[in-house]
């Protein structure tokens, strides 16, 4: 037998804590599992969409005439068509029903029909002519940000630019990395393609059924197109295969609801594979641009970032996705100071919204990124580098938010490292090379930024056909196969002992429980629950007093084994404390309640500052992948990923670790494959054939590992687990398939050529300041560094000429400071005289000026400064520039001088003497000075000796 | 242009008109009411419509209701008898029972199609690494669990049936 959204009644223990089985895979794994596209009703008619082929357009006319006289056609809909309002939108109207003036995306709908059959419905939507007037696509946010192009929309381009500005925001750093990284648009790819029905419920509103995340929602705004009250309009939850938030915002509801309107029959709709691509909200794409400052210990000083969302053409949740961009962009680390700008604007492309990880994924790829990029840069460990800056509790973030729970970065971090590495090779093929990646990541649970958000239950105890005593539930928290109806079951188990549970179906029946998205589900509904669970005892102990006379004392009351306890034992209560049975407490009226959780209030951000509490509470994740790389070839092999996730108290462990199993694969996917690509605002891969989503040979093993620590501040102590997961898998992917290759990577995802073509190398910068004289790089640190840390770091020595720290990097181990410079010593006198030539030809003369800064770099100006050249009388400068000239037309090269090696009244005579020499000579002489430069330079920077010389000077 | 079909489908003899064009995925679904095949894509990719056609698993969306005719369909509402009634637990096919146990769903909507294929590799397997589950399965998208749980599913099957699984080389997991 087939039923629709069935009730579920079972009286099976699996309390709170318990792997219990999800309680809709028994049909799913029988195959009776009804989804939305399994649904038929007698003389339904079939429902098409006629969409826009253009990004960009202006609609001249629509016409119809045709199409209606066309057999088997019941309805044709138009803009014209639409009683009420004609726009919709998740967080605000701004979203045609059917486009009128202009499509601003490709896709957009334009124009549906209702006919006996599929066939029928599709041949009507040929014979609709649209006359189109193409506009200019908007495809490049940057431009867009920048002011370029007409406006699509009345407020401008700009959706939200939201600035976060924190501790110093100019503040410096000794060591200062930069890049700027990208993110495409993911799409969320459930299995199951739009689909839905909707009929006339006889009495002039309408019943729909729909795969949404949020019925309430879907019903708002149906009830304002149709122009119904909302009590007019009927939602039921269809099966739902998958969500991902790509079901947040509405896609047929409303159109199913006006064709049933119009023609008074039952109308199914279901989307084609392209449909669900174009129809529904993606990933936002995302260009980020950052700059990390640190300490050379690696405590992190400063983060500076702009980041540019993509929003496609309507809104959306853009809004609330830029806040969890801006608010996240920082990563769990500690960030005295800094200034994040987060903004997203309309294009042409494809509607951005909701999709797992919500604005917290893309920025998670460049924090991350960086923070490789950083230890790099210093030499360290990377998961040393995030372990130290790691967030505590107690902490305050770039927001002014403190911290008040749970902030287990270090832990997570710590435990990671210790799971043991998978043990096979890298399969001993020649240029496969094994790369080990970390990552680690944090967001919001629940909605942010001040908005009251809720969730109601209602619970009914009554005596059941057989006389014993059941609960109902009535919830409309959307079942999306995360497993919320067994979560609930497993709450009223904990409640209630062993008593048959009744979970009605998930409809409109009761009051809203909020969305299935933002990891808020679980936790609203079970505070939701729990208040009404404790409400009902209060009712049934008032029936009590009834029966067994005033109780004096206290207690605390419970339902075990049908009875209802008043009970001072934390555990079970004693036999001889006040007890009724529930069946005779029940007798003659069942004990009905509804209760809404409110959860404790957020703040919005300030506009201008950024600060506010904005969110309810955290969540922490971090991941570890192990990959090989053939960098003949530029694939990528994921070997494994493991991964440890703050869970709070975990209701359903197994159920857990499949949402970490899941959400990893997302993160994978965006990772390494995963890219809706567009091109002039038209979209190039609405397929699985050329849009690829993981498959179970790209998706390596992954070893989950539950953190629980028991929230104080949630329900049951739990908290929401869906998202955290695809937060941080990506990263740390991207992160091995880095240390596999010594490539930067910032696109994401990575493709082939990424790995194959040579990249501009990534601008990391050492800035000697006034703290570099304190801190040292020790030796042992120096001698682990990557090449290219180790010309970042060292290459100022020998100024413009990398070369000679690459060369110097090959004779590395060295013993101590000494022998490092002798090194440089060494690669420049025996360079040919050319390269020579070359070196010194970089050189900066002595100041011959009052402004000595011109053409001198910072260190070359310091150093003159110190060896008290930039203070010469007029005498001296005008002697020491005819030197300069007379030097410079003799030998070809600047004078170089090692001005802190001598002392200062020798100058004017070695100077002399110099100028004697043969060119060869003088040559080998300006090289031992370039040596005797960098001799200095070194010691200064490294083992933490102070050179003698510098003490001198 | 109509042609009859004679077929068996879960053991039931079957003789309709149809639609010579008509795909099996859509005959097995609005003809026979067998919604337990699902359609995920338009392009073969997902594999959610897997079916058995004489016990080797197809896509029914590649395969013509016609190409069935005197040939024998298995869908996910027949699974559990392709196995005999000793092999059953709790009246289902050991792979059933393994995505139960395991929890190797969540929206559930790739889980017939993944079955009917991996149904398929035990009734022809006598041993199987994990990696030699994941290479089988490849032709079937699951969205949601990431397929660990689906290897695991599908081991927790081959045990039942007599077929042995190795570990995988990775040894931490």
């Amino acid at each position: 037998m087939i039923t629709e959204n069935r009730r579920h009644t079972s009286a099976t223990p699996g309390g709170i804590g318990a792997s219990v089985s999800n309680i809709e895979a028994m049909d799913k794994v029988r195959g009776r599992f009804v989804y939305a596209n399994d649904l038929t009703r007698a003389g339904m008619l079939y429902g098409a969409t006629l969409r826009s082929p253009y990004p960009h357009a202006r609609i001249e006319a629509i016409d119809t005439q045709v199409t209606r006289r066309l057999p088997g056609v019941q309805a044709v809909l138009t803009h014209a068509d639409i009683p009420g309002r004609p726009t919709y939108g998740f967080e605000e109207p701004d979203q045609p029903v059917l486009a009128w003036d202009q499509v601003r995306y490709q896709g957009e709908p334009v124009a549906i029909v209702a006919a006996e059959s599929a066939e029928a419905a599709q041949a009507a939507l040929q014979a609709i002519t649209v006359r189109y007037v193409r506009l200019e696509p908007l495809t490049d946010p940057k431009r867009v940000a920048s002011g370029e192009g007409a406006n699509l929309h009345p407020q401008g381009n700009t959706l939200r630019r939201l600035p976060i500005v924190w501790g110093n925001p100019q503040m410096q750093a000794p060591v200062v990395v930069r890049q700027s990284y990208s993110v495409a648009m993911q799409d969320p790819a459930f299995l199951a393609p739009e689909a839905g029905l909707a009929q006339p419920d006889g009495e002039g509103g309408i019943e729909v059924w729909a795969a949404s995340q949020w019925l309430h929602a879907d019903r708002a705004q149906i009830a304002a197109a149709l122009a119904l009250p909302e009590e007019r309009v009927h939602l039921h939850l269809a099966g739902v295969g998958g969500a991902f938030g790509g079901r947040e915002d509405i896609t047929l509801q409303i159109h199913l609801a006006l064709l049933a309107q119009a023609t008074g029959r039952p109308v199914k709709m279901s989307y084609t594979r392209e449909e669900s691509f174009l129809a529904h909200a993606h990933r936002h794409p995302a260009q980020m641009w950052y700059e990390h400052g640190a300490d050379l210990d690696g405590t992190l000083r400063y983060v500076r970032a702009h980041i540019l969302l993509d929003g496609g053409a309507y809104a959306s949740s853009s809004n609330a996705v830029v806040v969890n961009a801006a608010t996240f962009a920082c990563g769990p680390y500690r960030v005295p100071n800094g200034s994040i700008e987060a903004e997203v604007v309309f294009t042409n492309h494809p509607i951005a919204g909701a999709m797992r990880g919500f604005g917290a994924v893309q920025v998670a790829f460049a924090y991350e990124a960086q923070m490789d990029r950083l230890a790099q840069a210093l030499g360290m460990d990377p998961v040393e580098l995030r372990r130290k800056n790691a967030l505590r509790t107690g902490d305050v973030l770039p927001t002014g938010q403190r911290l008040e729970g749970p902030v287990p970065v270090d832990r997570l971090l710590e435990r990671l490292q210790e799971v043991p590495l998978p043990q096979s090779a890298s399969a001993g093929f020649p240029g496969v090379h094994r790369g080990v990646g970390f990552a680690v990541a944090f967001k919001n649970i629940g909605y942010s930024s001040g908005m009251d958000d809720t969730a109601t239950v209602r619970l009914r105890m009554q005596t059941g056909e057989d006389g014993s005593p059941e609960v109902h539930l009535w919830s409309a928290a959307a079942e999306v196969g995360q497993g919320i109806r067994t979560v609930q079951r497993q709450i009223l188990t904990e409640e209630f002992g062993n008593l048959r549970i009744v979970l009605e179906p998930i409809a409109t029946d009761v009051a809203s429980a909020g969305s299935t998205s933002a990891s808020r589900q679980t936790w609203m509904t079970a505070a939701a629950l729990k208040e009404a669970c404790a409400a009902l005892r209060e009712v049934l102990w008032e029936r009590a007093e009834k029966e067994l006379g005033a109780q004096e004392g206290a207690g605390r009351l419970v339902i075990r084994e049908g009875m209802l306890w008043r009970t001072r034992e934390t555990e079970l209560p004693a036999q001889e404390e006040p007890h009724v049975s529930l069946k005779s407490l029940l007798r003659e009226t069942p004990v009905e309640v509804e209760r809404t959780h409110h959860h404790r209030p957020t703040q919005p951000l300030d506009p201008q500052t950024g600060q506010g509490n904005a969110h309810l509470d955290f969540a922490f994740v971090a991941h570890r992948a192990v990959v090989d790389v053939d960098l003949g070839s530029g694939s990528i092999r994921p070997v494994e990923l493991a991964t440890i996730q703050e869970v709070g108290r975990a209701v359903n462990p197994k159920m857990v670790s499949g949402q970490m199993e899941g959400g990893s694969a997302q993160g994978l996917g965006l990772a390494l494959m995963e890219a809706l690509e567009s091109k002039e605002g038209v979209v190039q891969n609405a397929s699985f054939e050329s849009y690829l989503v993981p498959t179970s040979e790209d998706v390596p093993p992954i070893y989950t590992e539950l953190l629980e620590e028991s929230d104080p501040s949630a329900p049951y102590g739990l908290k929401g687990v869906g998202e955290m997961p695809t937060l941080s898998s990506g990263p740390a992917i991207t992160a091995a398939v880095r240390a596999a290759s010594g490539r930067a990577l910032t696109r994401f995802p990575i493709r082939p050529e990424d790995l194959l073509l040579p990249q501009p190398n990534v601008a990391v910068f050492l800035t000697p300041t006034q703290e570099q004289e304190a801190e040292s790089l020790p030796m042992e640190q120096i001698n682990a560094m990557t090449e290219e840390h180790f010309v970042a770091t060292l290459g100022f020595a020998v100024e413009e000429s990398p070369w000679v720290a690459r060369a110097v990097f090959q004779r590395r181990p060295f013993p101590d400071p000494q022998a490092l410079a002798d090194a440089f010593r060494e690669v420049l006198i025996s360079a040919s005289p050319k390269r020579q030539r070359a070196i010194l030809m970089t050189h900066p003369e002595l100041a011959t000026a009052r402004n000595a800064a011109v053409g001198l770099s910072a260190l070359s100006r310091s150093e003159q400064a110190q060896g008290g050249f930039s203070t010469l009388d007029d005498g001296a400068l005008s002697w020491w520039r005819r030197f300069n000239h007379l030097y410079r037309i003799k030998f070809g090269f600047p004078y170089v001088f090692a001005l802190r090696a001598h002392a200062e009244e020798d100058r004017v005579s070695v100077a002399r003497a110099r100028l004697r020499n043969a060119p060869a000579i003088e040559l080998a002489c300006a090289i031992e000075e370039v040596s005797q430069i960098a001799r200095t330079r070194i010691l200064d920077r490294v083992g933490g000796l102070q050179s003698v010389m510098e003490r001198e000077a | 242009m109509g042609v009859t079909v004679h077929t068996r489908v879960n053991g039931q003899p079957i003789e309709r008109e149809i639609e010579a064009r008509q795909l099996l995925v859509y005959f097995l679904r609005d003809e026979l009411g067998l919604t337990g095949t699902h359609v995920g894509c338009d392009t073969s990719q997902c594999g959610a419509c897997t079916v058995w056609l004489d016990g080797r698993a197809v896509k029914s969306c590649t395969v013509l209701a016609a190409q069935v005719d005197e040939h024998e369909v298995t869908t996910v509402e027949g699974l559990a008898e392709t196995v005999p009634e000793a092999q059953r637990i709790e009246g289902l096919h050991p792979v059933q029972a393994g995505f139960w146990e395991k929890h190797g769903l969540q929206c559930g909507f790739c889980t017939p199609g993944m079955m009917m294929t991996a149904a398929e590799l035990l009734a022809n397997s006598e041993r199987l690494s994990q990696q030699e589950i994941r290479e089988a399965l490849e032709g079937n998208i699951c969205r949601c669990t990431g397929y660990q749980d689906i290897v695991d599913a599908v081991a927790f099957a081959a045990e039942k049936m007599g077929v042995s699984v190795e570990r995988d080389v990775t040894a931490s997991i």
